[in-house]
């Protein structure tokens, strides 16, 4: 085995255009398709992030008054929709997975570059088609979650384009996963073996584990249900003697492991930017996989903890009760991993670093909620309050797109070959991290006093703590800008960042800055200890590695 | 600093892939994309199940369904798996012609079933639309279907790529030919635990 072009691996290099013009265009070098899946998340994220404003603006005050109670549905369908299947998802999955795992593997390319480039170009149709619907006849109302008989009620025409967007971007991933699965396991080049692998390949293995099984389920499900929607089938009605909790299971089948599609690959990021930052080796690097590998498995057994007020039975409340409380455990041997990583290190606060640190502060906040949440007495008191929203945004803003925001200052010299302003970063962050703990912090009060999610009006005694939220709200979209603002400067007035800025071990760093098309002039080096910091001294070669 | 090989050192990696190591990893992700449609039709048999078990259906499968039609659509895919075996076979020992014969065979015997499987719809005494069960019956029986229809056009687009003169696929190329039957495979197995499930249980 080995890592050299495969025969059919980029066949029309020479036909592709060069420049910016090559974002553009179908290209499959992995490099390429990594920074279109980050840029075309990154538009995204703007345009969910201003459907989050107009929430935000509403709930300004206790009354419907800034748009109807329909769009406001339909503002949070999308916002919900956009945010998970759209920027999230794509980034931390098909950006960094595409742009690392070939490095990280000694490989030229992807595993199927042609299936990967396929992958990407499925995504802005149907992000644009999910947009435009908003256009034709009103977007979806029934959530990201598509609940029957809610999804079935209300007008066909958007949670049909609903559907089959979700279902082309789940088909993406599913491409994207089985493509993962292949090049990490399959196309190592030789005398790597698996555990000298940088951890982010462990991330996105199992993260592709859990797609390749959990996202088809979602699929089936959402056939099913357009059926029920076009042609009056009534698999999901009760009216029609179909069943809700059956589309509730399925559905959660798959949005459970969902969430871990999202935060894995960030656990596995975060693993890669802490360890160069803090001049130390990732600590626990075995029980770093085996936390992964467990994650995986019990993420697939825990998804009915979102339908204990179901009428789901006892016995069934106790068993998701424990088996979701038994994440807490991996995930905590990760937490202290962490810790124990910047523990007596010699950490740089660069803003790749500070946002780091921000998303394990937040996901132990988000953490600790979702233990609370399992507990089937305490979830029936918030089920479907914003103590849950506030819950899943510590986990899905404060972690996963924390850790995007991370990734970038710190790849950034790679895909580009400039260096960004730290200042500026570091300000970024600052406002960030303020603008998002006073978003979110304060629902958990307005969850636990009772303020019902996805409503447009609400008690006058939540106003005051909904206008803080909102303050918060609209912090995080200003610091948008200096970010934007830093990323133009850097690209055409940036310092250059040289081959290896960070004095990385991990293989990207050893290669030129952008990378060639071949990814390494000549050879590709064989790194068998991508985290060797620190008392391990120079001529540590293969042979003291066996 | 860390263990990186020098480059000098690693010399055997300027060679590229072999044709057997490409194809041993191509089938790795064809066995991947077949575990994710599995998935698919398992989230359609829990379905199928749940709804048996927690909600009155209307009419069961029991008293609804003939077997003499199924049983034959059994006998069929099982046929033709090993039907497709033989052209295998044949493939391996270059006698294109026999293979052929015997592609020709498997893919008649795929439309054989889909004819069948038309012939007990139309017979059948319940619609789409009519209760839950019917509805499930024939959202099952529909995407196995489609997976059959698009096996037989492939198998029918393998059985052309293997003429002899200019044909692509031949005992060198023989990934194309093996993609097909694992996938045909696949879905007859499918068709068993769907048999089972919707006609026996
Ligand atoms: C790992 C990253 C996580 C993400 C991305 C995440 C995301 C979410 C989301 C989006 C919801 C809302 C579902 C809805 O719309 O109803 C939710 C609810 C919930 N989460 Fe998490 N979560 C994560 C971690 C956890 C953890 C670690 C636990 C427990 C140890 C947990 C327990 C729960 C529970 C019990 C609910 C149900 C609340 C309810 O619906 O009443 N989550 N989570
Ligand atoms: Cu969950």
């Amino acid at each position: 085995m080995t890592i050299s072009l495969k025969p059919n691996n980029s066949p029309s290099e020479k036909l592709q255009p060069t420049g910016w013009l090559k974002y553009l265009s179908f290209s499959l070098d992995h490099k390429v398709i990594g920074l279109q899946y980050l840029i075309c998340g990154f538009l995204f994220y703007l345009v969910g992030g201003s459907l989050a404003g107009a929430i935000r603006v509403e709930l300004i005050s206790p009354l419907s008054d800034f748009m109807p109670r329909e769009v406001y549905n339909q503002v949070l369908t999308l916002h919900g929709t956009i945010m998970i299947f759209l920027w999230i998802v794509p980034v931390v999955n098909g950006a960094f997975g595409n742009y690392l795992i070939p490095f990280y593997v000694g490989a030229r390319d992807m595993a199927f570059p042609r299936l990967n480039a396929v992958a990407f170009w499925l995504i802005p149709p149907s992000g644009l088609m999910l947009i435009t619907s908003y256009f034709i006849n009103g977007a979806a109302q029934s959530g990201w979650t598509a609940y029957p008989p809610l999804s079935i009620t209300t007008p066909a025409a958007g949670q049909i384009i609903w559907i089959l967007s979700v279902l082309l971007l789940g088909g993406s991933s599913i491409f994207g996963g089985i493509n993962f699965i292949a090049t990490i396991l399959k196309l190592r080049r030789p005398g790597l073996k698996l555990m000298q692998l940088p951890m982010y390949c462990w991330a996105m293995l199992g993260t592709s584990i859990l797609v390749v099984l959990s996202t088809p389920v979602l699929a089936g499900t959402l056939i099913l249900l357009s059926f029920d929607i076009v042609a009056h089938t009534g698999f999901f009605n009760p009216s029609l003697g179909g069943n809700v909790i059956v589309y509730q299971h399925l559905f959660w089948f798959y949005s459970h492991p969902a969430v871990y599609i999202m935060v894995l690959p960030a656990f596995g990021l975060v693993s890669e930017i802490l360890p160069i930052h803090s001049r130390k080796p990732l600590f626990g690097y075995t029980t770093m996989v085996f936390s992964i590998m467990g994650i995986v498995v019990l993420g697939l057994v825990v998804w009915a903890h979102h339908m204990f007020t179901s009428g789901t039975p006892p016995w069934m409340r106790l068993f998701f009760t424990i088996a979701t409380a038994f994440i807490a455990v991996p995930t905590g041997i990760k937490f202290f991993n962490w810790v124990a990583t910047l523990w007596g290190g010699k950490i740089s606060l660069n803003a790749a670093m500070l946002f780091s640190c921000g998303f394990i502060i937040n996901f132990v906040l988000g953490g600790i909620t979702g233990v609370a949440l399992a507990q089937v007495p305490f979830d029936v008191h918030v089920h479907d309050t914003y103590f849950v929203v506030a819950h899943f945004h510590y986990i899905v803003y404060g972690g996963s797109v924390f850790v995007i925001f991370s990734s970038i200052y710190h790849w950034f010299p790679k895909f580009t070959g400039k260096m960004l302003n730290e200042n500026l970063g570091r300000f970024h962050f600052i406002i960030t991290f303020i603008g998002f703990n006073l978003c979110f912090a304060p629902q958990h009060w307005l969850g636990l006093n009772g303020m019902p999610r996805r409503v447009a009006e609400y008690d006058p005694q939540f106003q005051l703590i909904n206008q803080i939220s909102s303050v918060g709200a609209l912090l995080m979209a200003i610091s948008t800008l200096p970010f934007l603002w830093n990323i133009f400067q850097s690209i055409l007035y940036g310092d250059d960042a040289g081959n290896n800025p960070w004095d990385a071990l991990t293989p990207e760093w050893l290669t030129s800055s952008p990378p060639p098309v071949e990814n390494w002039e000549g050879e590709a080096p064989l790194v068998l200890e991508p985290y060797g910091y620190g008392e391990k001294d120079s001529n540590n070669t293969q042979e003291e590695m066996k | 600093m860390t263990s990186i090989v020098p480059k000098e050192q690693s010399s055997e990696s300027k060679k590229s892939l072999s044709t057997e190591e490409h194809e041993d990893f191509r089938m790795f992700g064809l066995v991947a994309f077949l575990i994710a449609d599995g998935m698919t039709f398992a989230g359609f048999f829990a379905a199928y199940l749940t709804f048996k078990a927690v909600n009155p259906i209307g009419p069961d499968a029991i008293y609804e369904l003939e077997l003499p039609l199924p049983t034959l659509n059994t006998v069929l895919l099982l046929v033709s798996s090993f039907t497709f075996h033989r052209a295998g076979k044949f493939l391996e020992k270059n006698e294109s012609k026999q293979c052929q014969k015997w592609l020709l065979i498997t893919g008649s015997l795929g439309l054989a079933f889909l004819i069948s499987q038309m012939f007990e719809y139309f017979t059948l005494p319940f619609g789409l639309t009519d209760n839950l069960f019917a509805s499930t019956f024939y959202a099952l029986t529909g995407f196995h279907g489609l997976h059959v229809t698009l096996g037989s056009i492939m198998i029918m687009i393998i059985w052309w790529q293997t003429r002899v003169p200019s044909g692509r696929v031949n005992n060198e190329n023989k990934f194309p030919f093996e993609a097909v039957e694992l996938y045909w495979h696949f879905v007859d197995g499918i068709w068993v635990v769907l048999f089972i499930i919707l006609y026996l249980l």
